[in-house]
């Protein structure tokens, strides 16, 4: 889109600028172009770099074996990266299951339900959830939510021993559970942000057209608004998901830092966030130590690889849909 | 929208009660859901100011931690002042350029470059921000570069690594925004593109590259993992950015589990500290945001 080739007619001054006064021009578009370039390769180095600083601990177990593997023993010199894994996707499956029902339900009230007047506030309200930090949370869930939930959880593990994962003798202080809650608490707003936009996104006349046909609130609701959204709830579930697998301190503080597997939600356990946060300082004397550690850096970053990209995918499907664009990731 | 008042009521077959107790029980279930939703926030508001009040004085903000096993314990000043130098930093590097491949992707952008350019910046956005800090630290501490291990700088290298995907969604969305008329007006009058950039699309579009900036540190001023391999935690205050520095989230995490009283609650007024600066900074971008939108623009 250059500006101004052509002549202006009639005006006896021509349009057309002398090479000089294009420079600016020309510099401003390589250097934006070059901004954006180097981001790409600073991205192909930090993947390279990982790769790289991993390989001794590949070399040495294997990809699959150690990624696979049920043995994480810092004193043997054993990295089997599963317990760490298994944690990561425990804490993140509860974090789901108990974040994005609320979550969703509370973008449903703020757009249906809400009186006008309180919806503005209602909203802030729910967005400074996302403004705690993730090292406050943890602060709060040791102090507060470990000692207050511990009968409830014994209870509840002993009412309910029959269910799988659920049943152990004594319940850990920190535990699965506790991190799967806290993380269910931080992924709350970007669900709920997103559930809201989409469901805004929703055409008026389709609501309407339900209810005019004699639907109730909560069946407009149902067969006209959750199919339109479904789509973009998902995304921003995945998006959710994607920050609690990633999510380090509050979980660091809360689930037990115990590399051996749990045998119930009750139980303490390790993520490989986690892991990498707690044993880095003791792994800068033994390389290959920190290459284990930065294989499990390797393995989160592929995982929230993956499901950022299905959750992108989902969340711009969904926006075609509609008209209004989403602005996603923050 | 809850009922048509000019619809004959006979118009439609009356609801059942089934169909009545089941709309009534989801209603209650969101009103109930979103009252549970802000049991967390109040619940922590509520903890943290009654465990960390206690620990506010003078000395709290204009001493530094003094590591001694007895004695006084030390404030967070340290603390306070680092968080604001490895955040400030990083905003000066990740705002600029998150902005200048924002304007890359709105203004020049297309084709394949800028295709892969936007997928890469999405995938920022969703790596863990433990994995940048390692990757700082692989880069940068460990090669000791600029003659240091641990320093305030590399700190801010990670959180801007943080920030860029942040502050280029939102001022791509912002910038989107801007009606292509303005700008075909001013190529129309004859200005040059990158005037037109500089005077007529980043004006337009200020206000929401502000907000989302504002709203890009404050996610970056809570982070701890990637500062515990960067910046790393000490107790003096010091105002070189090639030093170690601290900060208050590594000073939380820091004093969190220690076996004494009076460290614990110098977490809890430091956390005090941290979301009173996050929540200010949030609540300009927020104010910032409502009058632009307000405006008519966004």
């Amino acid at each position: 889109m250059e500006a101004g080739t052509q002549a202006a007619p009639g005006g006896g001054r021509s349009l057309d600028r002398s090479p000089l006064a294009r420079l600016p021009d020309r510099v401003v578009r390589i250097g934006l172009t070059a901004i954006s370039a180097a981001i790409l390769l600073l991205l192909a180095y930090f993947f390279v770099k990982l790769a790289l600083e991993a390989r001794p601990v590949f070399e040495k177990f294997g990809v699959l074996n150690f990624v696979f593997e049920n043995n994480w023993d810092v004193s043997k010199g054993i990295y089997g990266a599963l317990p760490l894994l298994v944690g990561t996707l425990i804490t993140s499956a509860l974090a789901l299951t108990i974040g994005v029902p609320v979550a969703v339900a509370v973008a449903l009230f703020l757009t249906e339900l809400c009186p006008r007047r309180a919806r503005g506030s209602l909203t802030v309200l729910v967005d400074m959830l996302a403004a705690v930090p993730s090292v406050v949370y943890g602060l709060w869930a040791f102090y507060f939510l470990i000692p207050k939930l511990k009968p409830v959880e014994q209870w509840f593990a002993d009412t309910f021993h029959f269910v799988p994962f659920v049943a152990t003798e004594n319940v850990a202080g920190p535990n699965y559970f506790i991190a799967g809650l806290i993380l269910a608490i931080m992924i709350l707003p970007i669900v709920s942000a997103i559930s809201r936009e989409v469901l805004s996104t929703v055409p008026a006349d389709q609501k309407e057209a339900s209810l005019a046909l004699g639907a109730t609130r909560w069946e407009m609701i149902r067969t006209s608004m959750l199919p339109y959204a479904r789509r973009g709830i998902v995304g921003g579930s995945m998006l959710g998901l994607g920050r609690a697998i990633g999510e380090t301190i509050a979980v660091t503080i809360v689930i037990g830092d115990n590399p051996i597997l749990g045998h119930s939600i009750f139980d303490q356990g390790y993520t490989l966030a986690a892991v990498i946060a707690n044993e880095f300082s003791e792994a800068a004397s033994d390389p290959l130590h920190k290459a284990a550690l930065i294989g499990a850096g390797l393995v989160l970053f592929v995982l929230t690889l993956l499901v950022n990209s299905i959750a992108r995918l989902l969340v711009i499907r969904s926006e075609r849909q509609g008209s209004k664009p989403i602005a996603v990731g923050h | 929208m809850e009922s048509a008042p000019l619809a004959p009521r006979s118009a439609l077959p009356p609801v059942s009660p089934r169909r009545r107790r089941t709309d009534r029980a989801v209603r209650a279930l969101l009103w109930l859901a979103t009252g549970l939703a802000l049991v967390p926030l109040v619940l922590i508001i509520f903890y943290i100011l009654k465990k960390g009040i206690g620990a506010l004085s003078v000395e709290f903000f204009t001493t530094d931690p003094t590591g001694n096993f007895l004695g006084a314990k030390g404030g967070v000043k340290s603390a306070i002042l680092g968080t604001i130098e490895i955040v400030g930093f990083a905003t000066l590097v990740a705002v600029p350029l998150g902005v200048g491949v924002a304007l890359y992707l709105t203004e020049y952008g297309a084709g394949r470059l800028a295709q892969a350019v936007r997928f890469f910046v999405d995938v920022m956005t969703g790596v863990p921000s433990i994995v940048f800090g390692l990757f700082v630290y692989l880069t940068l501490v460990l090669a000791g570069t600029g003659g240091s291990s641990f320093a305030g700088w590399k700190g801010s290298a990670a959180l801007a690594l943080l920030m860029l995907p942040v502050v280029t969604r939102s001022a791509e969305v912002v910038l989107k925004l801007v009606p292509d008329s303005l700008r075909e007006a001013a190529l129309a009058l004859g200005a040059p593109r990158w005037k037109v950039i500089v005077r007529v699309v980043l004006p337009s579009a200020a206000s929401g590259i502000v907000t989302g900036a504002l709203l890009a540190v404050a996610r970056a001023a809570g982070e701890t993992a990637p500062l515990l391999f960067t910046a790393t935690i000490v107790k003096a205050t010091t105002l070189d950015l090639n030093q170690p520095m601290n900060s208050l989230p590594a000073q939380i995490f820091q004093d969190l589990k220690q076996p004494d009283d009076e460290l614990v609650q110098r977490a809890w007024g430091a956390a005090i500290t941290l979301v009173a600066m996050i929540l200010i900074v949030t609540l300009i971008a927020k104010s910032i945001q409502r009058r632009s939108r307000a405006m008519g623009v966004r």
